[in-house]
């Protein structure tokens, strides 16, 4: 069980990647509280821990390849969606230009409906990342589920 | 080595061409390159082996056989993209619709995005939360049996279980009780250190 800890940065709302503590919710309302802790997928007892940084730059950079095929995509999201945690905007927006490369707007759509169901019952981080995503969304022509009305049976 | 049964005459054939001609449209083909002999009976592999993946009208929950070794479909919330497309054979119309997915997205409609959303989504994730009443029925289940077996627990005692010992009688177990503290059963720290026998009562 890997324990979460809270990112870096006190004062600024959101920082790196946001994880989903079993211990409780981390309110993007809440500022953090001020201690300095890498965050880990994996915890070794020796080696060196990747940051969320890190973490995000690797992702980023994935999605970010130029000739991305659709295998890479769908792998990419599913191991996405199996981590514990919420992905950055960033690394959504690298998503879905990549999906937009592969002119699959379905799975744009997708990628969206998948982030808000990982967020579970944080209801206040789905909002923050289409507001942060908005300007991708608006440029590459991308409907929220909730704009299409398919978030609602 | 894929094998084929013709007759007496058993003809080995590579996998690889086997596998290329999977398609029904492709059977001239195979023929046309495997089987120079046209008064050969044979029966194809592809018959041999299960069907390919499931038509697009049929459900995947009807009972055919699937073919394991092609991408399969499947809705999972932790798998939000699947190996395939939920359609694979696309009407005329959601060609075109393909077609303008390659253009500009801004250029489509909310209808034609929910119908490209369609055809490689069967279910929207707000679908596939959907609660069901499994539940009642499972516990309207386990109550039954419960319920039944409480039946047949009764019927038991009722029928099966031979008369009680005549030991289990009040009047016996008093005349035990006496019995043991006569013998001073466990007098120290048990049974008799619990009597009091200069006043005949528990202590």
């Amino acid at each position: 069980m890997n324990p979460r800890l809270s990112p870096t940065h006190c004062g600024t709302m959101f920082r790196a990647v946001f994880r989903l503590s079993a211990t409780g919710a981390r309110s993007l309302a809440r500022s953090r509280p001020c201690y300095s802790a890498p965050s880990a997928t994996r915890c070794y007892s020796h080696g060196k821990v990747e940051t969320d940084e890190e973490f995000d730059a690797r992702w980023v950079t994935y999605f970010s390849k130029p000739d991305i095929d659709g295998w890479e995509l769908r792998k990419g999201m599913n191991t996405l969606i199996g981590y514990d945690l919420v992905p950055e905007a960033k690394i959504l927006d690298s998503a879905l230009r990549a999906c937009r490369r592969l002119n699959d707007l379905a799975s744009a759509i997708r990628i969206l409906e998948a982030v808000k169901d990982k967020a579970g019952p944080h209801k206040d981080i789905y909002p923050y990342l289409i507001q942060e995503l908005k300007p991708t969304l608006s440029e590459l022509g991308i409907s929220t589920p909730e704009e299409l009305g398919i978030d609602k049976l | 080595m894929a094998l084929l049964y013709c007759h007496d005459t058993a003809i080995y054939i590579q996998t690889t061409i086997v596998f290329e001609v999977r398609e029904r449209n492709k059977r001239d083909y195979f023929l046309s390159q495997g089987l120079k002999n046209k008064n050969l009976d044979c029966i194809l592999l592809e018959q041999l082996v299960p069907k390919a993946t499931l038509p697009v009208s049929v459900h995947p929950e009807v009972a055919g056989s699937v073919d394991m070794s092609q991408p399969l479909y499947w809705d999972r919330l932790d798998t939000p993209l699947p190996d395939r497309a939920y359609k694979e054979v696309l009407t005329a119309a959601d060609k075109s619709l393909k077609q303008k997915e390659k253009g500009p997205w801004s250029q489509l409609s909310k209808e034609e995005k929910i119908a490209l959303y369609r055809v490689t989504f069967r279910q929207t994730y707000a679908e596939m939360k959907q609660p069901s009443a499994e539940w009642k029925t499972v516990m309207g289940g386990v109550f039954f049996f419960l319920g039944f077996t409480g039946l047949v627990v009764w019927w038991q005692a009722a029928y099966v279980y031979p008369e009680r010992p005549r030991t289990f009688t009040d009047e016996w177990k008093a005349k035990q009780l006496k019995r043991m503290l006569d013998m001073r059963i466990n007098p120290i720290e048990g049974f008799s250190s619990k009597w009091d026998y200069e006043k005949g009562q528990w202590k």
